[in-house]
């Protein structure tokens, strides 16, 4: 039987982890990811989980440990979270790019300077175009659903890439929900062993990670976007399995609400539950809004975004990351380009806040909605507006 | 060729090749030399990280490689990271049943620049938590795959392209830091130094250090024709007055103890060393006799690190 316990994001995802029997966790302490490598390493100790924790001496040789690990076989699996993601970020490249299936959780948080070890999503934006398969988790049900997924598509041997689990720091790392555990037999069902099937190893000898000269690398690029587009098939096989087995369905884009409404709201990560409770009330008040939670964001779900989106008239993206000196978030950057060549394509206004663990409370997002839908009936000066920050902000024009 | 041994003297050498001709290393280099020494010390039953340098970009331009053995290559400074990796993997699959018992040698490969400088962390990180592992150092003593640029493994006076030597410069200004030193002070079962102008005495502590239980260290000078500026047919003769002047002592450390494997009656002049070789040849001859001294000094510091704690 499954079981409902109160578990944080963090030792969700450990559960996750320990479910999916791990061989190898190389991991370095980092706020607010620590609880995760922190639980492993408890597991490890007293026997819950047959791994090798390895305690490496940097984030940078965390992801390169899972490289070493994932490349004779071993199912790898690592957690980290802003200033330790940036460490590591060239070594992400590598992953994807050699094609090995590591998981990493990252609990996201804001980057220096000012140092700030709280939550914003400038962090995952840094490694948006890394070639890793990621997702935005919403609650701590989702960390442990995700994590358990991530395995299944990303060690499929049609997709064979990295994959990214991100969930806030603070708001979910470390916020006790409940959470549904299954049964180890429901696991095994779902994810079954992993067979690498180009593992080093010396009874039949490969060459991992050869260096691309001009005539060939284009080719070795090109071919790995493809691998990751294709991965969509895969990824949503695995969701609606995911479903079938335990009973949770997930989409790419999750549509709350959005039936028949003029105004939508996007938003991603746990501030889409307080945005869902924003949309209640406005709608209660009678207002024709909805909210998109925009789960996958890569490879980006193009087709389900514009589906959703269709009806609507104004679509207002809320981003937890400045792109400096560009075109408003990271996010609301990609939206616009997804929507750009469609012929009926709703009005998009952007907004930035929840930097650095700033709060973003329902009344926030009430705000967001009004606003919103004024700057798309009159327009702005700005090329995004902020919220919940001290002062009037202006001067962000192209 | 498997199984098959070429005799020389009392040396049997394995015939079989594990780094295939057809690599791009110049003519003379010393380190490929020293590379197929090592790999043939080895065996198959390895699996090779090597960072980023002359031996990566010289054996695997895509779609091509010259590895007979598993290799893998992902970055410069973390070649040491990534073997741990490998090591703990295979260790916890075969535990687990995973995986066939099998005694495979992880081992990594890296430069200077590599495991001096960029790596060091990397290292010292892999070092301290005991993988089973062996890691071989190829010091050809500078940047040699970026076009010789100064590497804290530089000797004092050498003339590279990032510390030339010029009106207000000697060159290289610092005295090459002891990265066999660094690795005793991790307290590691096996560090030793090697050189192809010895190349049975490579090949016997590559094998050992293959052979220890824990991280095993090797430093093996690496002559390299190019950025040195010497004649490509010396390349063996200079490593030989590497160590017959005390530049580069062949020594090994087990467990603490020191052991010097060549230990000359009378050691060469430095100068003979410094002599056949460009990257040398504007040093005065006051600065010939900074360096032996220095060299005098280092070598006495050896010796008496032998004389305290012998094997």
């Amino acid at each position: 039987m499954s079981k409902r316990v109160g578990l944080e994001a963090s030792h969700a995802a450990a559960e996750a982890a320990r479910m999916a029997d791990v061989d190898v966790i190389a991991a370095y302490p980092i706020t607010p990811q620590t609880h995760i490598p922190e639980r492993l390493a408890e597991m490890v100790a007293n026997g819950e989980l047959e791994a090798a924790y390895i305690a490496v001496e940097s984030e940078h040789s965390a992801l390169s440990a899972c490289l070493g690990s994932a490349a004779v076989g071993a199912r790898t699996f690592t957690a980290t979270a802003g200033q330790g993601l940036e460490l590591m970020h060239e070594v992400v490249y590598v992953a994807s790019s050699m094609r090995y299936p590591i998981v990493m959780t990252v609990c996201n948080r804001a980057l220096s300077a000012p140092l700030s070890v709280w939550g914003d999503h400038s962090d995952a934006m840094a490694v948006r175009d890394t070639g890793w398969i990621q997702v935005f988790c919403q609650n701590n049900q989702e960390a442990f659903d995700m994590t358990l997924w991530a395995f299944r598509v990303g060690e499929d041997s049609r997709v064979l890439l990295p994959v990214m689990v991100h969930f806030d720091g603070f708001s979910l790392s470390h916020v006790t929900e409940p959470v549904i555990l299954p049964e180890q037999g429901e696991v095994d069902r779902f994810l079954p062993k992993f067979h690498y099937p180009f593992a080093l190893n010396p009874d039949k000898p490969m060459t991992h990670g050869a260096f691309g000269p001009p005539d060939i690398y284009s080719e070795a690029k090109v071919a790995q976007e493809i691998a990751l587009r294709k991965s969509k098939k895969v990824i949503l096989q695995g969701w609606q399995e995911f479903g079938d087995i335990f009973g949770r369905y997930y989409d790419p884009v999750e549509a709350y609400r959005t039936e028949g409404a003029k105004l939508l709201l996007l938003t991603m990560g746990s501030f889409s539950e307080t945005a869902k409770a924003a949309v209640d009330a406005k709608k209660d008040k009678g207002e024709s809004v909805g909210l998109i939670n925009l789960r996958l964001w890569r490879p980006f779900p193009f087709k389900e975004l514009r589906q959703v989106v269709k009806g609507a008239e104004t679509l207002i993206v809320f981003d937890r990351c400045i792109s400096f000196g560009g075109p408003g978030g990271p996010v609301s950057s990609e939206i616009r380009s997804a929507l750009y060549n469609e012929k009926k394509r709703p009005m998009a206004v952007s907004f930035v806040g929840g930097l650095g663990g700033r709060d973003m409370s329902v009344k926030d997002f009430g705000y967001i909605i009004d606003r919103g839908r004024e700057v798309a009936e009159e327009g702005s000066s700005e090329l995004f507006e902020t919220v919940g920050i001290r002062g009037k902000v202006t001067g962000i024009r192209g | 060729m498997e199984g098959t041994f070429i005799k020389i003297g009392k040396n049997r050498v394995p015939a079989e090749e594990f780094v295939a001709e057809g690599h791009s290393f110049c003519t003379g280099c010393g380190e490929v030399l020293a590379l197929r020494l090592a790999c043939k010390a080895l065996g198959r039953n390895v699996i090779i990280a090597n960072a980023t340098g002359c031996i990566e970009i010289c054996t695997s331009p895509l779609p091509v490689t010259s590895w007979r053995v598993p290799w893998i290559h992902t970055l410069f400074e973390n070649t040491a990271a990534v073997i741990s990796g490998s090591e703990a993997g295979l260790r916890i699959l075969i535990k687990k049943g995973k995986m066939p018992e099998k005694d495979i040698k992880c081992v990594a490969v890296a430069g200077d620049g590599g495991t001096s400088d960029i790596g060091m962390q990397a290292l010292s990180g892999a070092l301290e938590r005991r993988h089973n592992f062996l890691y071989l150092c190829f010091d050809n003593e500078a940047y040699m795959n970026t076009g010789i640029q100064r590497s804290s493994a530089t000797p004092y006076g050498a003339s590279t392209t990032t510390a030339p030597a010029g009106k207000f410069s000697i060159g290289q200004t610092t005295w090459k830091k002891n990265l066999p030193e660094i690795a005793v002070a991790h307290n590691i079962p096996y560090v030793a130094t090697a050189c192809p102008g010895y190349p049975f005495d490579l090949m016997n502590k590559v094998k050992k250090g293959g052979e220890v239980k824990g991280p095993a260290y090797v430093h093996i000078l690496s002559p390299c024709p190019t950025g040195w500026r010497s004649p490509t047919n010396l390349s063996v003769k200079i490593s030989k007055l590497a160590v017959e002047t005390a530049i580069f002592p062949l020594y090994e450390v087990e467990n603490g103890r020191y052991k010097l494997n060549v230990d000359p009656p009378k050691l060469k002049p430095v100068e003979e060393y410094l002599k056949p070789q460009g990257r040398f040849r504007h040093l005065l001859e006051t600065d010939i006799r900074e360096i032996q001294e220095h060299v005098n000094q280092e070598y006495a510091k050896l010796k008496a690190k032998v004389a305290c704690f012998a094997a």
